[in-house]
């Protein structure tokens, strides 16, 4: 059945908002001198500061200030002549101050624009804000099944991720679908892998977000009552949860029902949305400005250097792309959206072969390679000069493009040259008439039903006897030559 | 005689640092005068939480070893240090039940820096737990008692230091100063307290009650002294965003005349409640300001009225956030008698921290929660906002604002603990100056019931060599010179 007037959610359209906290990779955290880290042992990168003990202070991380207005500025932002940190109250283990230093109505940068892909179809979200913070430590709930802190019979405090600096980009609810939703992560992480500022890697929490959805009538101006998905760090989780509560939502309010503002939580295993107990829920943080920070000035000359200093970003790529290179909108989506692939495929660009010829070896098996090697586009022996040359080769038909597969894994394997290996290998296609001509008429002597066939009219025949030919020499030679000759033998 | 012939009641650290120059005194000589002294009246007075006197002996004797260049600037000086500034190794309390056993793992900077010059720590003073009063008597462990009437209290929350200092049981000191907190205990035990511009000496390292408010200063016997120990703590330190480096180093004061200066008296600070006697002491010193040749005159600061009740929600307000560290989680008391995380935190807090940390605790929350966050603290920092702006308009036309440190002498022990409205009256005259972030001194200007009455010169923001020399000319002319007896009118009743 296709979208019909008998499916009931054709009336609805959800209204999806993200606010997306992403970690910094900046050598220190963000209000002291402790080594941001990942992976070592427990409390080894601690001081008074970010263990809160009496009478340390905060000051503020100069490089995080940088890499959030790198990020602002990367989002269209404005940015804010004064903005202030605030403190957020609430006591948990994880937060050894028992405030959060973060900004509040007073953020670094506001009102930006984020554009990105579905298909091909490009999207515009507005930013309503970018803000800088500290993370929490972690939190270890051990003796239970699940990890959760209820049945666990003892917590553990790990204080090295505590104070790193974190940027949280709140959207405003511009985001039409679930596909959107994870779309618009997506490339957004790629944004800020671009800029040099996140590791963004998802399992360490790198990048994790909550979402806000509501639905309404298709065409409605309002917005519903929302509901929020908190700490998410896992796209599929993401796209499974709000296909779980879009149609939740829409379900209660065609019965005549109301949705409740809460805070839900995504079971993986049920894949059904589940509120939180309210009692978690029932915060009053207090906020008021942090009177340990004088307020953050931004100095237009630093702004401006920032900003000179940014990356081409993956969308503005991916338009250069398609224009520059006469990409289809999927190449230029594949090639363009991640940096060291972007600038690989441009690297190999520059010997002049067929742009498009070029963009299937990469998309094919060069991404394959390295995906399957672990390596990032750019590392390892198959350089893009080498693998321009490669195209070269198939581009002028000195190799067929099966030949050429050949080739590719041969040069990973042998480390050589493209060239080379084609020699060594007789790898060549053969394109000489003269040659295929006898390959040709052997062929055709020893398949003589096959012969009748065809002048009988059954011309799909002739597949049968280029096929036979390229066996015959080992898949080297020129498939369009062999055509034609196979077609003259016949018809003779 | 050890120390030759030194009266640890009457010996300034000017005068301490010429003996030990000179040669005239070691400093573990010094030293014992002062442990001497602690020896003799600290069960009497009860300055200091903990008294590092085996410590303090050795690193004396160590100073003595030092020569020339390698001494520091301040070798041998016996200080006390209030016990709300953290000491590495050295247990710091605040005062408190809940910071009972902690041992810092690093030094305040003021102390860094006095320690980098030689001074010797006596030990830690007493205070209200964590600088919340305004006369010991809320710190968690016990009161300090006025050695000019060990019936009275010493005020607070400073009261430690101030009262170790008048009674020759340290050469001088260090508090802190949040709304009068040093100024207070300085009037009451007669000696000379100073609160610096807010952000002259850097707070890392001073555990903080309400850090927009809070700043170190000097308690010593003199102007001179003030200015001598002040000068080796101010700073800008890349730990402290709000320090900032002075525009005019600290000189030491030797102003002898007030020639051409403009002094204003806020009436609002002489409205109401100031004791007749502290009334007397403090005109006869405008009388005396005008003898050396400055002028003064009577003028307004019209929101001074609102400072109080401002003061009482930003302090608190911050407070409630500052404290809230104190959860049993990674250092400090825990309750024994918890089953889950919420009520671990319940109970450690409850069992911690005594009655007025928890009133101020709880009146800061409820101030900064939804929707009374406006009508509470946003208000207050307008009237912040306007109470500092009278202090700029008046310093267009005068050159210092003098006025009581306290409306009254020291209180007796008691006298006011069980109404907390009353003793946040002892502030009236000092807490505006936190509140616009102002340099201010209090010196002893005489006696009223036998107890000191203390004289507050306050002046524009960094202008502590202008606030200095003022105060030092007119200790000059006042020449204090009495003592604390160590009387104990207990028991006697109040006396006329």
């Amino acid at each position: 059945m296709t979208a019909g007037r008998d499916d009931k959610r054709a009336d609805w359209e959800p209204v999806i908002g993200l606010e997306v906290h992403v970690e910094l990779n900046t050598q220190t955290k963000m209000f002291c001198g402790c080594a941001v880290s990942f992976g070592d042992p427990p409390n080894t990168h601690t001081c008074p500061v970010c263990l809160a003990h009496p009478g340390a202070l905060p000051v503020v991380n100069e490089r995080a200030v940088e890499y959030a207005t790198r990020i602002a500025l990367a989002l269209g932002c404005r940015m804010a002549p004064v903005s202030i940190f605030h403190r957020k109250n609430y006591f948990y283990p994880d937060l050894p101050k028992a405030y959060q230093i973060s900004q509040y109505d007073e953020p670094l940068a506001v009102d930006g624009r984020f554009e990105y892909w579905v298909g091909d179809d490009k999207l515009s979200c507005r930013i309503n804000r970018v803000h800088m913070e500290e993370d929490a430590a972690k939190l270890i709930h051990a003796g239970g099944e699940t990890g959760r802190i209820a049945g666990s019979d003892h917590s553990m405090v790990d204080f090295n991720r505590g104070g790193t600096p974190l940027i949280e980009i709140v959207t405003e609810p511009d985001i039409p679908s679930s596909e959107a939703a994870r779309e618009f992560l997506n490339q957004l992480r790629g944004m800020v892998q671009e800029l040099g500022v996140s590791d963004v890697n998802m399992e360490e929490g790198q990048i994790r977000w909550d979402a806000n959805i509501s639905v309404r009538r298709v065409g409605s101006g309002e917005l519903g009552t929302r509901t929020e998905l908190k700490n998410m760090n896992s796209f599929r989780f993401l796209q499974q949860a709000l296909e779980a509560e879009i149609p939740r939502q829409i379900a209660v309010l065609e019965a005549g029902g109301r949705i409740d503002q809460e805070t839900l939580h995504f079971d993986p295993d049920t894949g059904a949305t589940t509120p939180l107990r309210s009692k978690e829920e029932a915060h009053d943080y207090r906020y008021f400005p942090e009177p340990d920070l004088v307020p953050l000035v931004m100095d237009e000359a630093f702004v401006e250097r920032v900003r000179a200093s940014l990356p081409e970003l993956p969308e503005a790529r991916v338009e250069r792309f398609m224009a520059a290179y006469g990409l289809p909108r999927y190449d230029a989506g594949v090639l363009g959206s991640s940096g060291p692939l972007a600038r690989f495929f441009e690297q190999a660009a520059r010997s002049g072969v067929d742009a498009k010829l070029l963009a299937n070896w990469t998309m094919g098996e060069y991404l394959a390679h390295v995906n399957a090697a672990g390596i990032e586009p750019g590392k390892g022996h198959v350089t893009a000069e080498r693998l321009a040359r490669l195209v070269k080769l198939v581009e002028t038909g000195t190799v067929s493009s099966s030949g050429a597969k050949d080739v590719f894994q041969l040069m990973i394997d042998e480390r050589g040259e493209p060239e080379q290996i084609v020699e060594k290998h007789g790898l060549a296609q053969v394109s000489d008439a003269g040659e295929l001509a006898a390959v040709v008429a052997k062929v055709v002597a020893e398949h003589p039903a096959q012969v009748e066939q065809y002048r009988a009219g059954k011309q799909q025949v002739a597949g049968f006897f280029v096929g036979r030919v390229m066996q015959a020499t080992q898949g080297r030679a020129n498939p369009k030559l062999v055509n034609e000759l196979v077609r003259k033998a016949l018809a003779g | 005689m050890p120390g030759g012939g030194v009266d640890p009641l009457r010996l300034t650290a000017r005068e301490a640092k010429r003996m030990l120059v000179e040669g005239e005194v070691s400093a573990a000589e010094l030293m014992k005068v002062y442990l001497d002294q602690i020896e003799r009246v600290e069960d009497k007075v009860k300055a200091f939480i903990l008294v590092t006197a085996d410590n303090a002996a050795r690193y004396a004797t160590e100073i003595d070893r030092e020569a020339g260049a390698s001494r520091g600037a301040l070798a041998g000086m016996p200080t006390a240090i209030k016990d709300n500034m953290v000491t590495e190794g050295v247990v710091t309390t605040c005062a408190s039940k809940i910071l009972a056993d902690y041992q810092p793992v690093y030094t305040a900077t003021a102390v860094r820096k006095l320690w980098g010059d030689h001074v010797v720590t006596l030990g830690k003073t007493n205070l209200d737990e964590f600088a919340m009063g305004s006369s010991t008597e809320n710190s968690g462990f016990f009161t300090t008692h006025n050695p000019w009437d060990l019936a009275t209290v010493p005020g607070g929350s400073s009261g430690g230091s101030a009262a170790a200092v008048a009674a020759g049981e340290a050469l001088w000191g260090v508090g802190s100063d949040t709304g009068g907190s040093i100024r207070q205990p300085a009037s009451l035990c007669g000696i000379v307290g100073m609160k610096p511009t807010y952000g002259a000496v850097s707070r890392y390292g001073l555990v903080a009650f309400a850090s927009s408010l809070d700043q170190i200063g000097p308690l010593t016997r003199s102007v001179y002294d003030c200015a001598l120990l002040l000068s080796r703590i101010v700073g800008r330190d890349p730990h402290d965003s709000t320090s900032v480096r002075l525009p005019t180093e600290i000189e030491l004061p030797k102003a002898t005349t007030l020639d051409g200066l403009r002094f204003g008296v806020p009436r609002e600070y002489l409205a109401t409640g100031v004791q007749p006697g502290v009334r007397e002491r403090f005109d006869e010193t405008l009388m005396l300001i005008e003898r050396l040749g400055g002028a003064v005159e009577e003028m307004s600061l019209p929101h001074t009225e609102y400072a109080l009740p401002a003061y009482y929600i930003i302090a608190p307000a911050e407070a409630s956030a500052n404290l809230a560290r104190f959860d049993g989680v990674r250092y400090g008391y825990r309750s024994a008698h918890a089953d889950d995380l919420i009520e671990m935190y319940e109970r450690t807090r409850g069992e911690g921290f005594g009655p007025e940390v928890k009133r101020r605790i709880m009146i800061g929350t409820y101030a900064l929660s939804s929707g009374y966050y406006e009508a509470y603290y946003g208000q207050a920092q307008k009237v912040r906002t306007l109470v500092r702006r009278d202090f700029a308009e008046a310093f267009s036309t005068y050159d210092l604002i003098v006025s009581p440190t306290s409306p009254t002498v020291a209180f007796r022990i008691g006298e006011r603990a069980a109404d907390p409205l009353s003793m946040y009256m002892s502030d009236i005259c000092t807490i505006p100056v936190n509140l616009a972030g102002l340099p201010a001194v209090s010196i002893p200007c005489g006696l009223a019931d036998g107890l000191p009455v203390g004289f507050q010169l306050i002046g524009p923001a960094f202008s502590e060599n202008r606030v200095l020399n003022a105060a030092h000319a007119l200790e000059q002319a006042i020449g204090f010179t009495a003592l604390p007896t160590f009387k104990d009118t207990t028991g006697k009743g109040e006396e006329a």
